[in-house]
């Protein structure tokens, strides 16, 4: 039931559109239903007042992790490409890019 | 006979069986394989099971026997591997139409340290899709069943490393923990199942779900054969940044000195939603501890009950783009399409279940522009409480005990289209990964249904030495499988069982 | 070349320079950090983002961020990684790994030649993508059947350095991206090659109604690949603005491309997608927090900056007497000779030539215009050879065009600029030879020196070009113009 939660159809099509995934018309209002339900329990967490407390990206205290400049083997060409989709003169082919990077 | 099918000698008396050439290690090996011929048809533990290869293996580990040299402290030990552990010229799927077909150019760190222990890698086990579910339903090569009833789930993500080990197909497994993906599928399969200290473990070679949570962790018949296996696999790995450039706590070798005079906090919050057969078993599991000479105590740590949503923001959102990567550009499925971008699409939409495209886009809306602060940077926040809540938990007690799942194993299919349902089954393991606390299941008795009961164990960050002491208590006093709850309050006390040298 | 007047507008540039550091590995993995290698050849699975790798960080490309940074007078401070998400298939993760809010290096500065100073950001380290071919149709992104991807620069460590918009015209965008190269080729960061792509300028250009007037609305234009490019590409784009504003349009903003060929910037048709690169904090790596100790380790290792090395020569000539008397500045002609000997790295020949006894002007001259013919072979003279040889020029016993050819002989082969004259044939003219060819030569044009003694001296010329071609270029020109003016009386 599209407005009932705190994320719209739209914005469902545009995540999907972001993340590079395409849905039908019953998939986004399925989707639409269970995001929904997953964000509202999160509502919790979005309502909590927690101005003064610091973000934790990691439970890790650790810095300056840092590597030689060395160097060390690569891998086999024949071996990398051999996983690929398509190769064409030892590169990943890929169908024509529309744009340029963003 | 356990209803799970005959149970494995455990994995370290089996590789000092083979070191000292009391076995042969294909005998072990062919074993293993044996069963997994009879009855994996009916569970479905494995994507893959590598017969030649093991036997091969076991066959060198034989020969260096034979030739006076020590293959290691996992000598011969048949191993079964989370499909998420890179294996060099090996499938390795995740469970994923996606990846169907990949074959990595190198090992995961903990696959070459296995190796170098002497293991005998028997297959590649089933798994939730990129380890994102709770019962191994989200498959894409199909469920795992449960050991002890078919029609019930093996618990998830790890679910095919712990049926494997509670049908006997292997003593070992490896899996993986995000949110309790080696915890809650040990708890439901009745095994032990432990998730260490985020950094103890190595995450290279470990196909990442959420980077800042993910933990290798071992599956075990005993308590000692798992610290046995966190011993041959912590440690630190310089292709790791996260990985802990100092000593890891060495688990084995303590496992006897018992918890008489520690503190052990019964956490409320754990046991607020359980089922009451699964909060009788745990109360249980502390008169042990009490037993055993702990004091025991009942600790409120509010936070944790913020855990789950935080969870479910952080995790997806770290997900989206880790998963980013599968484009069909350089390795796995590619479904063609006129322009690059299109053919991402295609490959993707095709190549995901359901459950990935929905954390997918819930992480991806949970570090958009606009929602960001309400949503990620919220559930970074409430990680430091999370955090800070254990730490005045810790202040007091040594250990902390709760259930691992508020339920035993559910029927297959009861929550697989309800998905906050599905989540809601990591609600007790799920702050450990916030926290990168270690913490362990424990089989405990049974539930009212006669299905397995796992007790969890939560300790301070590199608290596997305790951690794994008071594992090895409630071990000792667990009640014996099918009781129907009766606890024998003198059973606690140091663990002398044959896994323990 | 370019500048002049807008007509009362005034330009507003800021320059994005993405340079690629010089380390033996690339930035998160232990492949080489090669140019032009077979293609995938330098890749692992880091690199290749294959699944459940994770990236290390290269300890020296941190250290020549922070060089840059030191040379830049930036703030070396802790900082993060990001991950930019967005899909491309150059980028083999789908997410780059950038610093985004906490970068390394914040708020420098560069002070060009001509004194103004331009104000740094920031300068912050990221991996570099891979590089696409476009296969068929035209070979360029539009009409091309497809493409093809090497990953071997995948991974490549790149330092970003952002300018503060205080760029006020084209001439003095292509200064900051001369000055900025010299400085990082200075720290050992780079070899500043644009054509390779080793340094890659971006600039955002905006117009406005004179200095106190707002921002307008800026474009980003990209593919300058040469300094020539750039001061082109932000004059015509400055132009265009403000023929659009002139005529009543808006000007919008967004990314606009320089042909080279036509001289123009171009926008580029994109697909419509928004763009939300959806940053967080990269929780495969932990961050960099540098201490002082550190920071002064790296800086300690910086040499000379061009600024400094400008102002050594300007100190030299200024104590010499310069053009115009001790203590005087340096003349425009001077000032180019001091860039040019900077650039191409000849300074330290110039200041051990000054210190063997050789004038200011004179070694700057001959460093500026005829050692650096071959920069790479000057900068292995030896400092004494080149002072012998220049105390010839000074004493007459050579003239400059012999100067020239046995310098040319000195860089080549080295050796004793004195034997080497005299295996040319160039030992000085006896001075009662030049006297009596003087005097014949006088005898011989009565006409012309009669015009000469009665005050037009660009006779003298002609007698100098007569004496030169009487011995074949031996006779030196001015010890000529002294004995002409001798016998003038």
């Amino acid at each position: 039931m599209p407005g009932r939660y705190s994320i719209s159809r739209d914005d469902v099509a545009h995540v999907a559109m972001l993340a590079r995934l395409e849905l039908s018309d019953a998939e986004l209002d399925t989707y639409t239903d269970q995001l929904g339900a997953v964000l509202d329990h999160a509502a919790d967490v979005a309502a909590l007042d927690l101005a003064g407390v610091p973000p934790t990206s990691h439970a890790l205290a650790l810095a300056n992790v840092l590597r030689p400049d060395e160097p060390r083997p690569c891998l086999d060409r024949a071996e990398v490409l051999a996983s690929a989709p398509a190769v064409e003169d030892d590169r990943f082919r890929v169908p024509s890019i529309m744009g340029e990077a963003p | 006979m356990s209803p799970a099918g005959a149970t494995p000698a455990p994995a370290l008396a089996l590789a000092d069986a083979i070191r000292s050439g009391e076995r042969r290690a294909v005998e072990v090996v062919e074993a293993s394989l044996a069963a997994i011929a009879e009855r994996d048809g009916e569970l479905h533990c494995f994507n893959l099971v590598l017969a030649d290869q093991a036997r091969a293996r076991a066959a060198e580990v034989d020969r260096m026997v034979a030739a006076g040299e020590d293959p290691g402290p996992l000598a011969g030990v048949p191993v079964a591997l989370k499909d998420n552990l890179c294996t060099r010229g090996i499938d390795t799927t995740c469970s994923s139409r996606i990846l169907a077909g990949w074959r990595p150019p190198y090992d995961a760190t903990v696959v070459t340290r296995l190796a170098r222990a002497g293991a005998v890698v028997v297959g590649k086990t089933n798994m939730d899709e990129f380890a994102m579910g709770s019962s191994t339903e989200t498959s894409a090569t199909g469920p795992t069943r449960n050991p002890h009833d078919t029609s019930r789930v093996p618990g998830g993500s790890s679910g095919g490393s712990a049926a494997a080990v509670a049908a006997g197909f292997a003593p070992l497994a490896l899996g993986s923990d995000t949110g309790g993906s080696i915890r809650q599928p040990a708890a439901l399969c009745g095994v032990v199942g432990m998730k260490p200290t985020y950094g103890t473990v190595s995450r290279y070679g470990l196909v990442a779900f959420a980077s800042s949570l993910d933990q290798i962790g071992p599956f075990a018949t005993t308590v000692a054969d798992a610290a046995g296996t966190f011993d041959v696999i912590g440690g630190h790995d310089p292709a790791d940044s996260t990985s802990l450039d100092r000593p890891t706590p060495r688990v084995l070798s303590v496992l006897d000195e018992g918890i008489a005079g520690l503190t052990v906090g019964v956490v409320r919050e754990l046991l607020d939603g359980a089922d009451a057969d699964v909060v009788a078993r745990i109360r249980a599991a502390a008169e042990v501890c009490a037993a055993a000479g702990a004091r025991v105590e009942e600790v409120s740590v509010p936070e944790v009950a913020l855990g789950l949503s935080a969870y479910y923001l952080i995790a997806p959102a770290e997900a989206s783009s880790n998963l980013a990567r599968y484009d069909g550009v350089r390795y796995g499925l590619r479904v063609e399409a006129p322009d690059a971008a299109s053919m991402n699409v295609a490959t993707r939409t095709a190549g995901f279940g359901a459950e990935v495209k929905r954390r997918i886009m819930l992480g991806t809306y949970a570090l958009s522009a606009g929602y960001y602060d309400a949503y990620y940077g919220q559930a970074l926040r409430v990680r430091t409480r999370i955090i800070e809540g254990f730490e005045r938990a810790y202040r007091t007690c040594d250990v902390l005990l709760g259930p691992t799942s508020p339920t035993t194993a559910f029927p297959l299919g009861e929550r697989l289209d309800d998905p906050l349902a599905m989540y809601l089954s990591d609600v007790c393991t799920i702050p450990s990964n916030l926290a990168g606390h270690p913490a362990i299941s424990v089989p405990f008795g049974t539930g009212g249904d006669g299905l397995p009961v796992g007790a969890q164990l939560l300790a301070p960050a590199l608290g596997e030495s305790v951690l794994f002491r008071a594992a090895a208590v409630l071990e000792a006093g667990a009640p014996p499988a099918g009781d129907p709850g009766a606890v024998d309050p003198g059973a606690g006390g140091a663990v002398t069982g044959e896994g323990a040298r | 070349m370019t500048g002049g007047d807008l007509g009362g507008w005034e330009m507003v540039v800021g320059l994005e320079v993405h340079c690629e550091l010089k380390t033996a590995t690339k930035l998160f993995c232990g492949c080489p950090n090669v140019f032009g290698d077979e293609p995938n050849t330098n890749v692992c699975p880091v690199c290749l983002g294959l699944p459940g790798s994770l990236p290390v960080l290269n300890q020296q490309a941190v250290e020549l961020a922070m060089a840059i940074g030191t040379a830049l007078g930036c703030e070396i401070r802790p900082s993060t990684f990001h991950r930019k998400n967005y899909f491309y298939p150059d980028m083999p993760k789908d997410y780059q790994i950038s610093q985004y809010d906490e970068p390394i290096n914040v708020d420098g500065h560069l002070e060009l030649p001509d004194g103004s100073v331009v104000g740094i950001v920031r300068a912050h380290l990221e991996e570099d993508t891979g590089k696409t071919t476009h296969a068929g149709g035209t070979g360029r992104i539009h009409g091309s059947d497809y493409s093809l991807v090497d990953y071997n620069r995948s991974g490549v460590p790149l330092v970003e350095i952002v300018s503060a918009p205080d760029i006020r015209s084209a001439a003095q965008a292509r200064a900051y991206a001369a000055e900025l190269r010299g400085v990082l080729v200075a720290t050992g960061a780079s070899d500043g090659r644009m054509e390779e792509g080793s340094m890659r300028v971006d600039a955002n250009v905006s117009v406005r109604r004179g200095p106190d007037a707002p921002f307008g609305t800026r474009c980003e234009i990209k593919n300058l690949n040469s300094l020539r490019s750039l001061a082109r590409a932000v004059e015509y784009e400055a132009r265009r603005q403000i023929e659009v504003l002139e005529s009543g349009g808006t000007v919008a903003q967004q990314t606009r491309h320089w042909d080279e060929d036509a001289g123009r910037t171009v926008t580029l048709r994109s697909k419509e997608e928004a763009t939300d690169y959806r940053y967080f904090l990269e929780p495969d790596l932990v961050p960099v927090v540098p201490d002082a100790q550190w920071i002064t380790a790296v800086a300690d290792t910086l040499g000379m900056l061009p600024a400094a090395r400008r102002a050594r020569l300007v100190d030299l000539l200024r104590a010499d007497g310069g053009a115009g008397g001790a203590g005087a500045a340096p003349t425009a002609a001077q000032q180019d000779q001091i860039a040019t000997v900077v650039d191409l790295g000849l300074d330290d020949l110039v200041v051990g030539t000054v210190a063997a006894g050789v004038a200011a002007p004179l070694t700057l001259a001959r460093a500026a215009n005829e050692a650096a013919t071959e920069p790479e072979l000057a900068r292995g003279l030896d400092p004494v050879a080149f002072a012998a040889l220049l105390g010839m020029e000074e004493s007459g016993s050579l003239s400059a065009t012999q100067v020239k050819s046995v310098l040319a002989e000195l860089m080549r082969s080295g050796g004793d600029p004195a034997a080497i004259a005299a295996a040319k044939g160039f030992e000085a003219l006896a001075e009662d030879t030049l006297v009596a060819t003087v005097a014949e030569l006088v005898a011989a044009h009565p006409d012309e020196w009669q015009r000469f003694c009665d005050g037009d001296d660009k006779l003298a010329g002609f007698f100098t070009g007569q004496v030169m071609k009487a011995t074949q270029g031996k006779a030196n020109g001015k010890a000529v113009a002294a004995e002409l003016r001798r016998l003038r009386g």
